[in-house]
């Protein structure tokens, strides 16, 4: 065997070796773990589309500096509550003020619930999902943390978790590396509660929050949007949000 | 082929492992880069949740449009039946791959969770997303080429070279359109939502493919003492002029009609205007550095005949191509999101204000370390197989071109 023959087999060999490496671990890894129930994701289930949770946000009820839902989710949810560039906020007060007229408005923004969420049609893996009652959420087992749901999201309502997590809440599984975002406190409402920012907007809040099944009629909330006008934030997009604010048109 | 001899480079000194080396350490770091990412988390980082995309990004997508670019040379001798190019069209093919391997090492590093690339990304498909549909896109890709190479280098296979070839062509262009839709889909961000993305990126893959694959072959010839003549590079200079006029052109046609809706004028007014670092670099590196410069270069009588010029150019191409990455994705995320149309907008999440980015260092050396793994597999690949024609000497391409025309 000539000189450059040997060399070439050896050099050949060695990246046989090296690229044998990079793939028995994988291999050897492959046992997919599927975190959620089929219901829950699939749209074949009974109970798909029975029920659609959804958030009337009343404007004039929300004032500037209140902050009472913000600091109830991050509670509920364990988060840190800190607003570094980095830090996960699910839901945040944004004050507003409009170019012409001058007038301020302040009012909470956090995940939409859309019916046609841009997350979920962007998420590679299907993390991003949507429940059989709406909600959007993120299965974080299958998250690979690819950020491309907070780049498509118009609402900037999802959160990359940079930090490390410690002490979390064992109903809201949280995961470094991975997209979060409000899921209404689906927790809390399988257990037939409202969301904790609902709940503290309307105890010591200023009771701007209305939360219920928009596909039920005889709800509240139906019965609310049927009659006063209100907006989907971004409704040009198509993304029909479950979340609705009146007094901002 | 059968007049063009390929062979291995016989470089055995200590240049060529000194070269291997240093890419080895490169690499080396790039990978501790990306270990100390994924065990302390992108904290680490300069990434947050306004640039949630980052210089990893940048480098990754750069290569992975370089890559099908890099294709390019291999297509026009293989599907427009050029003879001119053949020669060249196994280094086209081996950059190609290389190029595709080091962005989508980078890109799949900087995941949050790049542990789960086989147990979920290869094994959960959501096809509405762009994401998985690169993934096969790049699988094929790397598949396709391969088997284009096999056709090229096995005489037995030379029959079927054209149309791997073909498929080869078509699946890039398929590609590059995947890449470019990455941003082209996402309609909330004013920068992003617009189809024109997806052939700008495929201009931009021709310019910088071609620069990338100019200068490659240049380093491997002047370092191995082999010949490239003037007529090949006279010819693979002017088609890079006319791919940079192309990309300039898709550049201004996105800038004005972005113009023409009222709604994007702010956006427009802010990146073009004052924009602070985006709009130097957009000016300075993307337009000037990166694209008017090395047309000047060559189209210039003297210089553009200058070899050492016109590597100049390429490289002017290459950093400029880095740069306009960087304004688009980085760019793209820095001006704020509009919620609400007509509103100020203020926030503890940082809405309504323009977000700064500074890159760590973590970033930089995963973002070069995939740079240097790409370049390691072009040095390895024409030392051991035989991807390079002897020589590329005018009477040996003129032999082969049949006087060249």
């Amino acid at each position: 065997m000539s000189e450059v023959n040997k060399e070439r087999r050896h050099l050949l060999g060695a990246g046989a070796a090296v690229a044998g490496l990079v793939v028995a671990p994988g291999v050897f890894l492959v046992t997919a773990g599927k975190g959620r129930a089929d219901e829950e994701a699939g749209e074949s289930g009974p109970q798909w589309g029975k029920v659609r949770w959804g958030m009337l946000v009343d404007t004039a009820k929300c004032s500037s500096g209140c902050t009472q839902c913000v600091s109830a989710c991050d509670k509920e949810n364990h988060l840190s509550g800190e607003t570094l560039p980095t830090s996960s906020q699910w839901i945040r007060k944004m004050e507003l003020t409009d170019r012409e007229t001058g007038k301020n408005y302040s009012l909470p923004m956090m995940c939409q619930h859309c019916d046609n969420p841009p997350c979920v049609d962007v998420c590679p893996t299907g993390a991003s999902f949507k429940r059989w009652d709406g909600i959007v959420s993120v299965d974080r087992h299958l998250c690979i943390g690819c950020r491309y749901c907070l780049m498509a999201c118009p609402y900037k309502a999802r959160s990359f978790v940079h930090h490390p997590v410690t002490d979390q809440n064992p109903d809201v599984p949280r995961g470094q590396g991975c997209a979060e975002s409000c899921d209404f406190c689906k927790h809390r409402i399988d257990e037939g509660q409202i969301p904790a920012c609902v709940e503290a907007c309307g105890s010591t809040g200023g009771g701007a929050l209305l939360f219920g099944d928009l596909n039920d009629p005889k709800s509240e909330i139906s019965q609310r949007v049927a009659t006063i006008a209100t907006l989907q934030v971004r409704a040009d997009l198509g993304t029909e949000p479950a979340v609705r604010y009146e007094g901002i048109l | 082929m059968s007049s063009v001899v390929f062979r291995e480079i016989q470089s055995r000194g200590k240049g060529y492992y000194g070269i291997l080396a240093a890419l080895g350490v490169m690499i080396l770091a790039g990978l501790a880069a990306a270990y100390n990412m994924e065990t302390r988390g992108h904290i680490i980082t300069g990434m947050n949740q306004q640039i949630v995309w980052g210089l990893p990004h940048v480098f990754a997508v750069f290569m992975i449009v370089a890559a099908s670019g890099a294709l390019n040379v291999a297509s026009i001798g293989s599907v427009f039946g050029k003879s001119m190019y053949k020669p060249l069209a196994p280094l086209s093919g081996l950059l190609a791959i290389a190029l595709l391997v080091g962005g989508l090492t980078v890109l799949m590093l900087d995941l949050g969770r790049p542990d789960r690339i086989v147990t979920v990304a290869m094994t959960h498909f959501n096809f509405t997303s762009i994401f998985a549909l690169n993934v096969f896109l790049y699988t094929g890709f790397m598949t396709i080429v391969a088997v284009y190479l096999w056709t090229m280098m096995e005489r037995r296979m030379n029959t079927y070279t054209k149309a791997a070839g073909v498929a080869a062509f078509i699946w890039r262009l398929l590609l590059t359109t995947g890449t470019g839709s990455i941003f082209g889909f996402l309609v909330a961000r004013q920068l992003y939502d617009s189809a024109l993305l997806a052939p700008t990126f495929i201009v931009m893959s021709f310019a910088y493919g071609l620069a990338i694959f100019i200068l490659v072959l240049m380093a491997a010839y002047n370092w191995t003492g082999r010949e490239v003549g003037d007529v090949i590079m006279m010819r693979l200079k002017k088609l890079l002029a006319i791919f940079i006029a192309a990309m300039l052109y898709f550049v201004a046609v996105y800038h004005v009609t972005n113009i023409y809706y009222a709604e994007r004028r702010a956006v427009e007014a802010w990146l073009l205007l004052h924009g602070g670092i985006q709009t130097e670099l957009f000016w300075l590196g993307q337009i000037l550095a990166g694209s008017v410069l090395p047309l000047v270069i060559l189209f210039h009588p003297k210089w553009g005949k200058s070899r050492a010029m016109i590597a100049s150019a390429c490289g002017l191409v290459i950093v400029g191509g880095l740069i306009q990455m960087y304004v688009t994705i980085i760019g793209g995320q820095a001006y704020p999101l509009v919620l609400f149309p007509g509103m100020k907008e203020s926030s503890t999440f940082y809405d309504g204000v323009v977000h700064p980015y500074y890159p760590s260092s973590y970033e930089v050396f995963l973002g070069l370390g995939g740079v240097a793994i790409a370049l390691f597999i072009v040095a390895v690949g024409i030392k051991v197989l035989r991807f390079l024609p002897e020589s590329l000497e005018d009477h040996v391409v003129r032999a082969h071109h049949g006087e060249g025309h």
